[in-house]
């Protein structure tokens, strides 16, 4: 008998026969707060920078957080207008893992919805989030959140999630390892800056 | 028949006693326990519906174990249709031959992983390197004890038991260098040597902590990125997923996303959540295999009150508090996995009666149970697992006697009588503390891990005699 057939029969056999009703009186909804006022509390306690601005002070507020970059990487779908304020060099896929590896290189991104309750943006690989290694290599990441996209809690985010087969990043921080005595060290390997841009 | 490292070399009696004659680790141990658990506490307290969320999650694990076959196939397909490769192993040889084999073919002698408590239990690092395959672990905690050529000693932080200047040691043997003791210091220096490594491998091995069936996707939840790197730049990924990790919808993930976190590092949300399903073009890994394993699952599943203990997922809050755990640390439990979860599971994914002393390793306080975000009632699988178990000959006949005069009235009141009597002149002997160190064989059983207790001078009902003549 193969593995799968043997597995298999082993768990019919095995199982509890009485089926079972979940039940779902959690929160589904999470509202009363300021969720942009939430976000941002949160995100701060994570050691992220939050700046808000107007859509019109978005440029500006790209370009100064670029300042100290040497190249700003981009995702495909973009919108032009992020970089208007940036003088730099700005890098455009296809590349390669090492151009993403370069010393002071920023990337830019959007996200696909942000957690106000837990401070986390969910990245879903859309137009303007590009592929997974965009934002895990380069050791800065800025990242543009619409208030449109903040939701409260957990489940309305995943059900706001267009397609979960797609890959998925849930970021709630930059990068931390408590594994030394419990201190807690930002940035082993992901990004160790991130800067967190709020349009209202 | 089930196998890897579950099965503990030596009775928890004895590694305990070992155990607890490290300071280092016990003053250790103590911090981290109650620092993580007062976290969790203002984490868990900020959430008003924990108890739904607890009690949804729990239902949903058993709604899954209720219909695990149809969730598996279901899932396989998925996974299939998504591009993943889905193979399936009876045990911890076969996952190995399974991983190892797949490692093979890809033709490179060095592999880099996530860190994943299954290849833990199935022992995978040593089945490569036997394969001549290195293994490199990632996360910085596995690397200090890979490195050390140590076991990990606590699910979440394994590390635990050495401090700054002990891993800068274990880091100079091994030529990582850090400028200092200071944990930013090591950290770089961890950083630049698994950097080099993540930007040139060609292969990642991980672990899973959810596995969606309606979707066949993967979920790895994790701090330090090192999981994304794995999961992201290889060309091939292979995921080692134990059978019980299903749940049936993406929606179910809405619940156990909010469990997790809190209830293991007590933070809100762990910095990072890697989700994937199968292959997508252009972004990952492009050849990914899912290996599946039972290895005692299906033995777990066939007992109507251990099974619980495969909703478990993995977050080490029972071991935060348990007084035990704290006391004796990871290691004297010989299994990767210690601790309240460890005492229940060990002993039922390894069969056989191995492990056959861990469901001893714990008070019964039931801290364990209020702490899980599943709700597993380990002390019931505990009490459950000692009266399955075999007992010493001398326990059992003390037990017997016991219960025959503990039955009667009379006979216990004329019992605690004589046993009065006889503590008399021990009492006067052992002056104030009126406890005893060492009973005599077979009794000696009983002291060897605890004081024994004199009666008292009083029964309550002569005290309450007296206090109602006065
Ligand atoms: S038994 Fe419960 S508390 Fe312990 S590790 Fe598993 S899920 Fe967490």
């Amino acid at each position: 008998m193969s593995a799968r057939d043997e597995v298999l029969r082993r768990v019919r056999t095995a199982r509890p026969s009485a089926p079972v009703t979940v039940p779902r009186d959690y929160r589904a909804v999470d509202e009363g707060d300021d969720l942009v006022e939430l976000l941002v509390d949160r995100l701060v306690d994570y050691k992220a920078t939050v700046r808000r601005c107007g859509p019109h002070e978005l440029a500006g507020a790209i370009g100064e957080l670029l300042s100290d970059a040497s190249a700003a990487v981009v995702p495909p779908g973009a919108p032009p207008e992020w970089l208007e304020a940036y003088q730099g060099r700005v890098l455009r896929e296809p590349l390669a893992v090492a151009d993403l590896d370069a010393p002071g290189v920023a990337v830019l991104t959007g996200c696909a919805v942000a957690v106000a309750r837990t401070g986390t943006l969910i990245l879903d690989a859309g137009p303007d989030q590009g592929r997974r290694a965009l934002t895990l290599v380069p050791d800065h990441h800025i990242c543009v959140v619409h208030t449109g996209q903040i939701v409260g809690g957990v489940p309305e985010a995943l059900a706001r999630l267009a397609d979960p087969t797609r890959p998925l990043t849930l970021v709630s921080g930059p990068s931390a390892t408590s594994d030394i005595e419990l201190n807690r060290v930002e940035g082993v390997h992901g990004p160790r800056r991130l800067d967190v841009v709020v349009v209202d | 028949m089930s196998g890897g490292n579950i099965v503990a070399r030596l009775p928890f009696p004895v590694a305990a006693r070992k155990e607890l004659g490290d300071a280092q680790l016990r003053a250790n141990l103590r911090n981290a326990t109650h620092t993580i658990r007062d976290k969790r506490l203002r984490m868990v307290g900020e959430v008003p519906d924990w108890e739904e969320l607890r009690r949804s999650g729990a239902a949903i694990k058993d709604d899954v174990l209720s219909r695990l076959p149809e969730l598996l196939t279901q899932f396989e397909a998925a996974a299939t249709a998504a591009g993943a490769t889905v193979h399936w192993a009876r045990d911890a040889a076969e996952a190995c031959a399974v991983v190892t084999a797949l490692v093979r073919d890809t033709g490179t002698a060095e592999v880099v992983k996530v860190k994943s408590m299954v290849t833990q239990e199935i022992g995978l690092n040593d089945s490569l390197e036997a394969a001549g395959i290195a293994a490199v672990e990632t996360d910085l905690a596995e690397l200090i004890v890979q490195l050390a050529g140590d076991t990990p000693s606590h699910i979440l932080v394994p590390a635990i038991h050495y401090n700054r200047s002990q891993i800068r040691d274990i880091f100079h043997r091994n030529g990582l260098s850090a400028l200092t003791d200071d944990p930013p210091a090591l950290a770089e220096a961890a950083r630049r040597h698994l950097r080099a490594k993540f930007l040139s491998a060609r292969v990642g091995i991980s672990g899973a902590n959810f596995a969606v069936a309606e979707s066949g996707t993967l979920v790895v939840v994790e701090s330090e990125g090192n999981g994304r790197m794995c999961l992201t730049l290889p060309e091939t990924l292979i995921s080692v997923v134990g059978i019980e990790k299903i749940l049936p919808t993406f929606r179910d993930l809405e619940v156990f996303l909010q469990l997790l976190p809190r209830s293991s590092t007590g933070e809100r949300m762990n910095p990072y959540t890697s989700l994937w399903t199968g292959v997508t073009p252009g972004d990952g890994p492009q050849t990914v295999h899912i290996v599946l394993v039972d290895n005692g699952r299906t033995e777990t599943l066939a007992d109507d009150v251990g099974r619980q203990a495969l909703r478990c997922i993995r977050c080490s809050a029972c071991l935060n508090v348990c007084p035990v755990y704290e006391r004796v640390g990871g290691h004297a439990y010989g299994s990767v996995y210690p601790g309240p979860i460890g005492a229940i599971l060990s002993p039922q994914l390894s069969g056989g009666g191995a492990n056959r002393t861990l469901p001893y390793a714990s008070t019964l306080c039931g801290a364990c149970y209020d702490a899980c975000p599943v709700r597993i009632n380990i002390p019931e699988v505990l009490v459950h697992l000692r009266q399955t178990g075999p007992h010493p000959p001398a326990e059992r006949a003390a037990m017997r006697a016991l219960s025959w005069i503990m039955r009667d009235r009379r006979r216990y009141a004329a019992a605690l009588r004589a046993a009065r009597r006889g503590a008399a002149p021990i009492r006067w002997a052992t002056g104030r503390r009126g406890a005893v160190r060492h009973l005599p064989w077979p009794l000696s059983k009983w002291t060897s891990t605890r004081d024994a207790p004199l009666p008292a001078k009083q029964t309550f009902r002569e005290w309450w005699a007296h206090e109602r003549t006065r």
